[in-house]
């Protein structure tokens, strides 16, 4: 069985007031996201809470802090709260964020979307899914 | 405080050769040390999964990022170091880029034959046609059509199965690296290897090492947990280019030459995906069989490769619908890795943190960049040629191109679309830190990996590299660490007398 965040207690958990974002961050990354299962949903939560647990605490905040400042965002420039955007119109806003001018936003992007895609496509039935079949049998396995 | 002959810092390709090469000392009633900071897998640790195998055999997950945040580098630990997760790759460096260092007393014609010899010691060998997959064979007829050349790899393997798994460690055993071939056979005349043994300082002939408890896969350390003062007449680095620059920073050896941790660099890459119009052969077979070398040309470097899902998305510009979909075609994708033959300059190097842990400064040079969509360019052609129906290349914007765009690439393709910290950029190669030179003025080390001004100190990994190899490295760290050896074994009788003097 493929080994998961939620396997190990010392994993960093994401605050209940984040988690709705979290989750329209993970469905705009990653469109399956926004309609899994809460199994797996819990299993791409624990890899991000393991993920930021092996980071400095440093890092745990900026990741918190930037999740925050895109749900203002999102508020000062569309009226709406992250959660309460269409697909498309969140898509849009984190795609310009994105390609921002100022390199912190864009890594800033591009670490959040690495984090999700983490969590998703390392789950066994995501990768069965998309067709992945590697095994150590190789050849062998195939014939 | 326990005292050695000689200890090596590091088991990789050149630790693990070295301990080999100085093992005949054991015989003469000398004691050699090998010091690894990561754990001595078990053959049935290697399992496959992608998340579990990165965060126990690489470095930071592999995911080890810069200091300006957008390049990750890779960087193996573990009994055998890096050499547990490549993909066996064994070329010998090109002539030209050994003459360009132009590093006194170093001669290509040195290296090549004590390459030939670890060739020959690997088991190294070409593919049978028929063990090379549709991904790879793609890239061949793709190379043909488009007008490139394309050049077999040649890998170290013994009964490779094809699990294609090479970069989570050999789930077969199959890959010679040095946790299959050198250090046992050190282990065997006598060289004590002790694995989770964290080197935390560096004095003069002596190291202060922390020796963890267990934690997740592999065996117990050999030594018990806990702190360990040790002493050795001579002391060879070879904990790579991060890990060594980064022990001789936070030394406590006073004169060190003013280059340790400059002149890095480590060919940086990205993965270019190609969707074909039915199912190939991706995920089974060896990943890397064929390469296409524009370096002295154009500044880089064509390789097949075959990343697991993760991976793969990660590397991939953006997110959403259009990246997903990508991804559900994963039984339809053909990948090729592009790699930068980037060279030493100021500002790209490695330090330490108040802690003493390494920090990696990198930028992307104008000629990084013109090197790496040129690659993205010729990569493109490639899986046109080969019958792609899209490609995704990460400087285009947007990274999708139909086959009906092929005829433009050159304006789709474009440097300023390269934007950092947008697109996914990694390098496994790294190299630099300790560069060998002439002097303290240019250098840190001698030919022979000797730290200039303390003759007990030895370097013999990817740090020695005074500028990028352009080429994939393992053979070439094996023929310097056999050097360094060859110079240990000459001088550590008059090291010794003066230790004990």
């Amino acid at each position: 069985m493929e080994t998961n965040a939620s396997d190990h207690p010392g994993g960093f958990a994401f605050p209940d007031s984040l988690r709705a974002c979290l989750k329209a961050l993970a469905g705009a990354f990653v469109p399956e996201a926004e309609g899994c299962s809460p199994a797996q949903w819990a299993v791409l939560e624990g890899v991000l809470g393991q993920a930021l647990a092996a980071r400095p605490a440093r890092l745990r905040r900026q990741v918190l802090l930037l999740i925050r400042v895109l749900d203002l965002l999102a508020l000062v420039r569309y009226g709406r709260r992250l959660p309460a955007l269409a697909a498309e119109r969140r898509l849009v806003f984190l795609e310009g964020l994105s390609r921002a001018p100022v390199l912190l936003v864009r890594r800033g992007i591009w670490g959040l979307r690495t984090l999700v895609m983490m969590g998703w496509y390392t789950q066994p039935e995501v990768r069965e899914t998309m067709g992945y079949r590697a095994t150590a049998a190789g050849w062998e396995g195939r014939r | 405080m326990s005292r050695y002959d000689v200890i090596i810092v590091g088991s990789g390709a050149g630790g693990g050769t070295a301990a080999q090469a100085l093992a005949p000392l054991v015989a003469q009633g000398r004691r050699v040390l090998v010091l690894e900071q990561g754990p001595r897998f078990r053959d049935g640790d290697f399992n496959g999964r992608e998340l579990e195998m990165a965060r126990e055999l690489y470095e930071g997950e592999g995911g080890f990022l810069t200091r300006e945040g957008t390049l990750t580098l890779a960087f193996g630990r573990g009994y055998g170091g890096s050499t547990i997760v490549y993909t066996g790759t064994s070329l010998i460096a090109p002539e030209r880029v050994i003459r360009g260092w132009d590093v006194p007393g170093l001669a290509w014609g040195d290296l090549e034959p004590r390459c030939r010899r670890y060739m020959a010691e690997n088991n190294v060998h070409l593919l049978p046609p028929e063990a090379i997959n549709d991904n790879n064979r793609l890239f061949r007829e793709g190379c043909e059509k488009a007008g490139f050349r394309a050049e077999p790899f040649p890998l170290n393997l013994k009964g490779c199965k094809g699990s294609s798994l090479c970069n989570l460690g050999c789930p077969n055993a199959a890959k010679m690296g040095t946790h299959r071939v050198q250090l046992p056979s050190a282990e065997r005349q006598g060289v004590e290897v002790v694995t989770r043994a964290e080197v935390q300082s560096l004095g003069e002939r002596s190291l202060r090492v922390r020796v963890g408890e267990r934690t997740g896969l592999g065996l117990d350390s050999e030594w018990a947990p806990g702190l360990y003062e040790l002493q050795a007449d001579l002391v060879v680095l070879a904990g790579g280019s991060i890990g060594s620059s980064a022990l001789l920073l936070r030394s406590d050896l006073p004169g060190l030459p003013r280059g340790v941790g400059r002149r890095f660099t480590c060919h940086p890459a990205h993965i270019l995906v190609g969707e074909h119009p039915r199912p190939i052969t991706n995920d089974v077979g060896h990943p890397k069989s064929y390469f296409m070398d524009r370096a002295a040309q154009e500044g880089y470097l064509l390789e097949t490769c075959m990343y697991f899902p993760f991976t793969t998305a990660k590397n991939l510009t953006g997110f959403g619908p259009a990246h997903s979909a990508l991804m559900h075609a994963f039984p339809r994708l053909q990948q090729i890795l592009v790699l930068a033959c980037d060279k030493a300059v100021p500002g790209n190097r490695i330090t330490v943190d108040r802690l003493g842990r390494p920090v990696v400064h990198y930028r992307f040079t104008p000629a990084v960049v013109r090197s790496m969509v040129a690659a993205t360019r010729a990569a493109a052609r490639i899986f046109f040629a080969a019958g792609a129906l899209r490609v995704h290349a990460p400087s285009a914007d947007p990274p999708l191109l139909e086959a009906a765009q092929a005829g433009d690439l050159d304006a789709l393709i474009h440097e300023r679309h390269f934007q950092t910290g947008r697109i996914s950029v990694s390098a496994a190669h790294l190299m630099g830190g300790a560069g060998m030179g002439r002097d303290e003025g240019d250098s840190v080390t001698d030919a022979r990996g000797r730290v200039h001004g303390r003759p007990w100190l030895r370097v013999a990994d990817s740090s020695l590299f005074p500028d990028s190899l352009q080429i994939n490295p393992y053979l070439t760290i094996m023929a310097l660490a056999d050097r360094v050896a060859e110079g240990v074994l000459q001088d550590l009788g008059a090291l010794a007398g003066r230790s004990a003097g």
